[in-house]
């Protein structure tokens, strides 16, 4: 644990989309040092509320404050203060790892005479110094995400967001990651947010947990407190205890369209 | 300025690095060029009207220039689907460097792409009037790039998938090339179509082109210029307003 100062502060937020509530009115701390897991079904409202955590989505109502900056009226020193690995991959395939990274550090202001040494530092942090020239496009999954987390570390932030960081990869990979962020945070003292749907990783890693279903927050505690209380032996059975066992539908994305047309247009 | 440069840098290197998408962006033009400069130059010049391939290859060039640049602008549209939008917007950079950035990156794309199809018409045959005002063709070349960029990006902005791209290309793109004035002379074309024309962006730039190179315009070369540069003033400050409004 950190110092126990609240380095994310959020109070009654929401977001509606038309008369659907995606997010209503949660509140919850995060301390800083500390990981962080948000567990939520699918459509719970997990990416909606990282998404107005890291000034992406205008709340509707409520309030963020991030590492002592509040996110409506001080964007861009929130912004600083965080790095983020978004769900899906957020990389210029047609650039090659250094130049995605070179471009990350001149949009967050790194020092010229630091670039160089800054990214090469991050990229053996993920083992991919050796690859450092080629293109992103040919990179596996495992080797996207590396990059991705190497790239929200640049700036040295104070939270790193993950958004479902370990999905589709196989698990050496996912073992990787999760070390790497435990690294972080003994190191270098990091606050972690993240999201996940391997309850046994969130478990693994997370000192506190809020579990967020229809928009609200269920319950938050640690996940030892939960299995306690819910009566359970795992987390994943207490987090199906909380949320049901139904199955929640999931819309195909434009995004899903687009890889299609895509496909089609670039021969 | 280390923010625009890289955003300018990024959208270069995404260009020069398809080949496939230059070549066969060029397809295009050469087939005009070819079809139409020899297919209708025996008619146009038994008309009257002198050499048609002269005419055609400014019309051809802003051609290649107006659709490399609204690509270049719609291509917002895919940053925003595959994610990299996302890494620029949650940046501590204002909203109007990014946009800037990487309009001018794409124009500058778009900008090439005009002197490659220029390139291969003179190999075809076109032969510019004189050498004299050639850097005040660069400068419309460039004017007709910068604008259809900005229209490109003010209009994915507000879109959310290519959904709206075929609707870009068949109620916008074409009716802006085809009203322009490229393939055929305004000066007798019919009330209606001249009037169109005339309210059509393009019409200047293709106007201003065909001025600079081959030495004959149907509007005075200041007003041409006056135009497009209004024009795109506007243009890029609507894109700045539509795109600094994104959210994700």
């Amino acid at each position: 644990m950190g110092d126990g100062t609240n380095i994310i502060e959020v109070e009654n937020l929401s977001k509606s989309f038309g008369d659907f509530k995606a997010v209503d009115g949660i509140t919850f701390q995060v301390k800083a040092g500390e990981i962080f897991a948000f567990l939520g079904p699918n459509g719970a409202g997990k990416t909606t509320t990282i998404k107005m955590l890291t000034t992406l989505l205008n709340p509707s109502g409520g309030r963020i404050r991030l590492d002592g900056h509040d996110a409506a009226t001080d964007k861009d020193a929130v912004r600083r203060a965080f790095g983020i690995v978004f769900q899906d991959a957020s990389l210029d395939d047609e650039l090659t790892a250094w130049e995605n990274m070179e471009l990350h550090a001149v949009l967050y202001g790194v020092p010229s005479g630091e670039l160089r040494t800054r990214v090469t530092e991050m990229l053996r942090f993920v083992d991919l110094v050796d690859r450092k020239d080629s293109l992103v496009k040919t990179f596996s999954g495992g080797m996207k995400r590396r990059l991705e987390i190497a790239r929200g570390l640049l700036h040295k932030p104070k939270v790193l967001f993950l958004d479902e960081p370990t999905v589709g990869l196989d698990p050496q990979t996912r073992n990787h990651i999760w070390d790497y962020i435990q690294q972080l945070k003994r190191q270098e003292g990091i606050t972690v947010f993240l999201t996940t749907h391997y309850m046994e990783e969130a478990d693994r890693v997370a000192g506190r947990v809020a579990i967020i279903d229809h928009g609200k927050i269920v319950v938050q505690d640690t996940p030892g407190a939960l299995k306690a209380s819910t009566e359970t032996a795992s987390l994943e059975e207490a987090f199906i205890k909380l949320t049901g066992h139904g199955i929640r539908p999931e819309e195909a994305s434009g995004g899903d369209r687009m890889r299609q047309m895509r496909k089609l247009w670039r021969r | 300025m280390r923010v625009l440069h890289i955003l300018w840098l990024r959208q270069l290197k995404r260009y020069f690095r398809s080949r496939a998408r230059i070549i066969g962006s060029l397809g295009q033009p050469l087939l005009f060029l070819l079809a139409l400069g020899f297919g209708l130059g025996p008619m146009y010049k038994k008309a009257g009207g002198g050499s048609y391939l002269q005419f055609l290859a400014p019309g051809v060039i802003a051609m290649g220039v107006l659709f490399t640049a609204m690509f270049s602008g719609i291509e917002v549209i895919w940053d925003k689907q595959f994610g990299f939008l996302k890494e620029t917007l949650v940046a501590p950079v204002s909203r109007l460097a990014i946009m800037v950035g990487r309009t001018l990156g794409g124009a500058t794309v778009a900008t090439v792409q005009g002197l490659i199809v220029l390139a291969l018409s003179l190999i075809i045959g076109f032969r510019p009037a004189s050498l004299g005002l050639f850097p005040l063709a660069m400068v419309f070349l460039f004017l007709i790039a910068l604008l259809f960029t900005a229209l490109g990006t003010a209009l994915a902005s507000v879109l959310d998938d290519m959904q709206g791209f075929q609707l870009i290309m068949n109620f916008l793109v074409m009716p802006l090339f085809f009203l322009s004035g490229a393939l055929f002379p305004l000066n007798d074309a019919p009330g209606p179509l001249a009037l169109l024309a005339r309210i059509d962006p393009l019409c200047y730039g293709v106007d201003g082109l065909r001025g600079t190179l081959t030495g004959a315009s149907q509007f005075p070369l200041g007003l041409d210029l006056a135009v497009l540069l209004l024009l795109t003033a506007a243009f890029l400050a609507l894109g700045s307003r539509l795109f600094s409004r994104i959210q994700i």
